[in-house]
C-alpha cells in the first residue's frame, strides 16, 4: 500500500508542475499583422475541411469494421462491375467534389494569399535590412530619419540558465540585448540576407518567414497592427546555435518611434568616433565584446572547441605581430582575422565598429592567458586606418 | 525450361554453408532476408539516435548532449531511416516476394542482386562512423546539417559530410541497381499469361518506384558530387561568391527528394490493398484504378518538388504552379483511399495482426495525407515550414504511412518466409502499444509547432515545455513496444506452429500456392496464369 501511496503522491506532484507553465496553446499564436491575420484564417479553414473529410471517412471505415465482421457472421458480397455509364458518375462526382475543395474553396484564397504576401512594395513606407550570421541578427535601417542605424541583436539568455544552473527567466532563449524596434501600423518592406549559412528570420505572431540567402536578396513584409513585444527564433538549422539565435521585435507607437530614432542616432555617433584609450578601458570594453560576440564559439575561456574553432590562449595570431614596418596590418594577422574573417571564422567589419575591434583585440592579447609583447594593444584609431 | 533441367538444377543446389553462404548467395530468398534483418538492425539503430534526442527535449535546458551533437544525431537518424530501414524493408520484400507473385524462380540478376545488398553494410559504417572516429578525436563528428545537405552549411561541415556524401552514393547505386533488377524481373519473368494488367498490386507498386529511383536516384547523386567539389575542389556551384547559388542545391535535392517520398510510399501501397483483400475475403476493389492512381502519382511525384521550400524565394507564379500541382496529388489518392476503404466494404472481415496494421496504417496515413494537402497552401506554409507540425506531419506519412506499412508486410509475410505462426497475442500488443505511443508523440508536435517552436532545436523556450515531455515520454513506449517486434520476430524463425501453405483464409496469389517455408527454389514448374 505504501507503494501505491509514494506513487499517487509523485504522480500529483508531476500533475502540479505541469500546472506551473499550464500555458497550452492549440493554434498559432495571435496574429498581429494583416498576414498573420490571413494565414490563421486559410489555416482554420483547411483545418476545418481536412478534419470534416477525415472523420467523414473515418466513421465509414469504422461502421464497416464493426458491420463487416466474420465474428457477426457477415458473409463477403463481392463487389459487381457497374456499367460504364454508373462508373463514370461514380468517378467524376468525387473527382468534382475534390476540385472544388482543391482549387476553389482552397485554391482561390490560397491564390490571394500568395500575392498578398509576394507584394513588398506597395505602400511600404520605410526599409530596413536584416542580416543573419552565425548566430545573430543585425539590423540595418535604410532610408528616413533612421538612415544609418545599425545594431547587432544577441542572445543574452546566460551559459548558466541553458545548463540549468541558473533559474530561467520567463523569456528563456527568446531575449535579446538590441531588439528590432518598428513603429506599429506602418507598412515595413525587410530585405534579408546573410552572411554565412542560411537562417530564416520568422516571428509567428507576423506569419512572415523568409530564408536569408548568403550573396543574395530576398524580400517579405510586415506590418505590426498592435504594439507589444514579439518573439521569433531562426528556423533553419544553421549550425550548432541555430536554437540560440531568436528574433525580438518591439512595436511602439510613431511617436516613441521617433524618440528612439533620434536616440539611437545620438548613441550610434558618439560610439563611432575614435579616440585613444588605455590598455585597462579596452580590456574592459573588450570583455563584453568578446562575451558577447566571441565566447559562443572561441569559448569564455578562451580554450576554443579544437579542431573546428581553435583556441586563443597561446594562438599564434593572438600573441603574433599586427602591424609591418610600413605602419599597415599584415596579411592573417590578427587584425585581417577579425576585420575579414576567414572559413568559418566570419569577418566582423561590417558588424562591429573600430572602438569594438579594438577592444576585443586587445582583450584577446592582454587576457585569455595572453600576454602579447609584440603589439600588445590596438586603437581605435589604428582600427579605422587599418580599413581605409 | 523442361522438367529435366529443373531436376538437374534441384540436385546442384548445393551451396556454401556458414558466412560464404550469405556472402556469395544469389538467392532471392536469401538476399531478401538479409535485407530484412540489414533493415531492422538499421531501425533499431536509428530509433536509438532518436530517443536520445527526445531524451534531451523531455524538459528545457542542455541536459544530455552539446548543440553540435544534437545536430548530428538528428541528420544520421533521418538518413538511416530512410536509406537503411525504410528502403531496405521495400526491397527485402520485393526480393522475397516479387518473383513468388509472378511465378518466377528468381530475381533476373541475381549477381547484381547480392552487390546490391553488400553495398549497404559499408555504407551505413561509413554514415556512423565519423561517430566513433570522433572519439579518437578524428574530425568533429557525423554530418551536422540534418540529412538535407544544405549549402552552405555543409560545405562549412567537418569530414562527417564527406562520408555522408560517400554513404549516399552507395546507397543510391544500391538503390539503383536493386531497380534495375526489380524492372528487368517484372518485365521478362513473369508467369506466362499474367499481363502486365494481372500483376499483383505490390508488382505494380514496386515497378513505379523502381522507375522513379532509376529516374531521380542520379540527380541526387549529381548534387552531392557538386557539393563535394564546393568543399575540395574549389568549385562554386552553391557559392554565390562565385556566381553559384545555394538555393539551386534544394531544386536538385528536393527533385530526388520528394520522389523519395513515394519511393518509400508505393511498394507500401502495393502490398496492403493484398492484405485488406486477404482479410476482408473478397477481392480488391477498383484494380484498374489503383494502378492508374499509382502511375498518377508516381508522374505528379517529380513536378511537385519546390513545395519544400517555398520560403526560400521564388517567384509568384512558381509558388503558385508548385501550390497547385503539389494539391492535385490529392486527386489519385483519393481514389487510392477510396479503393482501400471500398475493399473492406461489405467482406467478411477479421483483425489478425497484418489487418489491424492495414487498418490503423489507413487512418493514420490519411492525417499524413491531409495535412501534406494544407502545407501546400504557400501562405500558410510560411508558418508550418520546418515547424514541428511539419515533423509530425511527415512521420504520419513516413512512420505510420511507411513504417507501420511495413510492420503489416511483416505479420502478414512473416508465416510464409519462416514456416511458423508468429504470436498472435503478441502481435497484437505490439500493434495497438504502437499505434497509441505513436500519436502520443507526434500529435502534441503538431500543437508545438503551430505555436511556434522550430524544428533542430536543442532546448526551446518554456512555453514548449510540457507537449515536449508528453512527446518524450510517448516516443520511449514507442521505441520499446518495438522490442516486442523483435521478439516476436525471433521467436517465429526459430519455431511455433506450423504455417500451412495458405496460411490465411483469404489469401489469393501464387506466393501462397507454394510450401510455407518455400524450396530454396521457387517453383519446380512454372504456374500458368488463366
Amino acid at each position: 500500500m505504501q507503494v501505491f501511496k509514494k506513487i499517487g503522491v509523485g504522480l500529483a506532484a508531476l500533475l502540479a508542475s505541469l500546472n506551473v507553465y499550464a500555458d497550452y496553446s492549440w493554434n498559432f499564436p495571435e496574429p498581429v499583422t494583416p498576414m498573420a491575420l490571413d494565414t490563421l484564417h486559410v489555416h482554420n479553414k483547411f483545418m476545418i475541411i481536412t478534419a470534416i473529410i477525415f472523420f467523414a471517412v473515418l466513421a465509414i471505415m469504422i461502421y464497416s469494421i464493426f458491420a463487416h465482421r466474420k465474428s457477426k457472421g457477415y458473409k463477403a458480397v463481392a463487389d459487381k462491375a457497374p456499367s460504364t455509364a454508373v462508373e463514370i458518375f461514380w468517378t467524376l462526382i468525387p473527382f468534382a467534389i475534390l476540385l472544388l475543395i482543391d482549387f476553389v474553396i482552397m485554391g482561390i484564397p490560397a491564390y490571394h494569399s500568395v500575392v498578398m504576401m509576394e507584394d513588398t512594395r506597395d505602400q511600404s513606407n520605410m526599409v530596413i535590412k536584416i542580416t543573419g550570421s552565425q548566430w545573430r541578427w543585425q539590423y540595418e535601417y535604410l532610408d528616413g530619419d533612421a538612415k544609418g542605424i545599425k545594431f547587432v541583436s544577441n542572445l543574452v539568455t546566460t551559459d548558466d540558465q541553458l545548463h540549468n544552473k541558473a533559474e530561467k527567466g520567463e523569456h528563456y532563449l527568446l531575449e535579446v540585448d538590441n531588439p528590432l524596434v518598428l513603429p506599429v501600423g506602418e507598412k515595413v518592406r525587410i530585405l534579408m540576407t546573410a552572411s554565412d549559412v542560411l537562417h530564416n528570420w520568422w516571428v509567428p505572431q507576423f506569419g512572415s518567414s523568409r530564408v536569408a540567402v548568403p550573396g543574395f536578396i530576398r524580400e517579405t513584409w510586415v506590418q505590426v497592427e498592435k504594439a507589444g513585444t514579439y518573439r521569433g527564433q531562426c528556423k533553419e538549422l544553421c549550425g550548432k546555435g541555430h536554437g540560440y539565435m531568436p528574433v525580438v521585435v518591439n512595436a511602439v507607437p510613431m511617436e516613441e518611434y521617433k524618440v528612439w530614432v533620434a536616440k539611437k542616432q545620438e548613441e550610434q555617433k558618439a560610439a563611432s568616433e575614435v579616440k585613444e584609450m588605455t590598455k585597462e578601458d579596452l580590456v574592459a570594453q573588450g570583455k563584453t565584446v568578446y562575451e558577447k560576440n566571441c565566447a559562443v564559439c572561441h569559448q569564455v575561456t578562451g580554450a576554443g572547441l579544437p579542431p573546428a574553432f581553435p583556441a586563443l590562449t597561446g594562438s599564434k595570431i593572438a600573441t603574433g605581430p599586427i602591424f609591418g614596418a610600413d605602419g599597415k596590418y599584415l596579411k592573417d594577422s590578427h587584425l585581417d582575422r577579425l576585420l575579414n574573417g576567414k572559413g568559418v571564422m566570419p569577418a566582423w567589419k561590417a558588424t562591429l565598429n573600430d572602438t569594438e575591434i579594438a577592444a576585443v583585440i586587445t582583450y584577446e592579447r592582454q587576457a585569455l592567458g595572453n600576454a602579447a609583447t609584440v603589439d600588445p594593444i590596438v586603437q581605435p584609431t589604428q582600427v579605422k586606418a587599418a580599413r581605409e | 525450361m523442361s522438367t529435366t533441367t529443373v531436376a538437374h538444377h534441384e540436385e546442384h543446389s548445393d551451396h556454401p554453408t556458414g558466412i560464404m553462404r550469405w556472402l556469395t548467395t544469389t538467392n532471392h530468398k536469401d538476399i531478401g532476408t538479409m535485407y530484412l534483418t540489414f533493415s531492422l538492425i538499421m531501425f533499431l539503430v536509428g530509433g536509438s539516435m532518436i530517443l536520445g534526442i527526445r531524451a534531451e527535449l523531455f524538459k528545457p535546458g542542455l541536459q544530455l548532449m552539446n548543440p553540435d551533437f544534437f545536430n548530428q544525431l538528428i541528420g544520421v537518424h533521418a538518413l538511416i531511416m530512410i536509406f537503411a530501414a525504410l528502403m531496405p524493408a521495400a526491397t527485402g520484400f520485393a526480393n522475397w516476394m516479387i518473383p513468388l507473385q509472378i511465378g518466377a524462380p528468381d530475381m533476373a540478376l541475381p549477381r547484381l542482386n547480392n552487390w546490391g545488398f553488400w553495398l549497404l553494410p559499408p555504407s551505413a559504417i561509413l554514415l556512423t562512423l565519423p561517430f566513433t572516429l570522433a572519439l579518437f578525436g578524428i574530425g568533429d563528428g557525423a554530418l551536422a546539417t540534418g540529412w538535407t545537405f544544405y549549402p552552405p552549411l555543409s560545405v562549412q561541415g567537418g569530414i562527417g559530410v564527406d562520408f555522408a556524401i560517400f554513404a549516399v552514393h552507395l546507397l543510391g547505386i544500391s538503390s539503383v541497381m536493386g531497380s534495375i533488377n526489380i524492372i528487368v524481373t517484372l518485365f521478362n519473368m513473369r508467369a506466362p499469361g499474367m499481363t502486365l494488367m494481372k500483376m499483383p498490386m505490390f508488382a505494380w507498386g514496386w515497378l513505379i518506384t523502381a522507375f522513379l529511383l532509376v529516374a531521380t536516384i542520379p540527380v541526387l547523386a549529381g548534387a552531392v558530387t557538386m557539393l563535394l567539389t564546393d568543399r575540395h575542389f574549389g568549385t562554386h556551384f552553391f557559392d554565390a561568391a562565385g556566381g553559384g547559388d545555394p538555393i539551386m542545391f534544394q531544386h536538385l535535392f528536393w527533385f530526388f527528394g520528394h520522389p523519395e517520398v513515394y519511393i518509400l510510399l508505393l511498394p507500401v501501397w502495393g502490398f496492403i490493398p493484398q492484405i485488406l483483400q486477404t482479410f476482408s475475403r473478397k477481392p480488391m476493389y477498383g484494380y484498374k484504378a489503383q494502378v492508374y492512381s499509382l502511375w498518377a502519382i508516381g508522374a505528379l511525384a517529380v513536378v511537385v518538388w519546390a513545395h519544400h521550400f517555398f520560403t526560400a524565394g521564388m517567384p509568384v507564379p512558381a509558388l503558385l504552379y508548385f501550390m497547385y500541382s503539389t494539391m492535385a496529388i490529392s486527386l489519385p489518392l483519393a481514389v487510392l483511399f477510396f479503393c482501400w476503404i471500398k475493399t473492406m466494404w461489405k467482406g467478411s472481415m477479421t483483425f489478425e495482426t497484418p489487418m489491424l496494421f492495414a487498418v490503423g496504417w489507413i487512418i493514420l496515413f490519411g492525417i499524413g495525407g491531409l495535412t501534406g494537402l494544407v502545407l501546400a497552401d504557400v501562405a500558410a506554409d510560411a508558418q508550418y515550414h520546418n515547424s514541428y507540425f511539419v515533423v509530425a506531419h511527415f512521420h504520419y506519412t513516413l512512420f505510420a504511412g511507411g513504417i507501420m506499412g511495413i510492420m503489416a508486410g511483416v505479420y502478414y509475410w512473416l508465416p510464409k518466409m519462416t514456416g511458423h505462426m508468429y504470436n498472435e497475442k503478441l502481435g497484437k500488443l505490439h500493434f495497438w502499444l504502437t499505434a497509441i505511443s505513436f500519436n502520443v508523440t507526434f500529435i502534441p508536435q503538431f500543437f508545438v509547432g503551430l505555436a511556434g517552436m522550430p524544428r533542430r532545436i536543442p532546448d526551446y523556450a518554456l512555453q514548449f515545455a510540457e507537449f515536449n515531455m508528453i512527446s518524450t515520454i510517448g516516443a520511449f513506449i514507442l521505441g520499446l513496444s518495438q522490442l516486442l517486434f523483435v521478439y516476436n520476430i525471433i521467436s517465429c524463425a526459430r519455431g511455433g506452429q506450423k504455417a500451412t501453405d495458405k496460411v490465411w483464409e483469404g489469401a489469393e496469389g501464387l506466393e501462397w500456392t507454394l510450401p510455407s517455408p518455400p524450396p530454396y527454389h521457387s517453383f519446380n514448374e512454372q504456374p500458368v496464369i488463366k
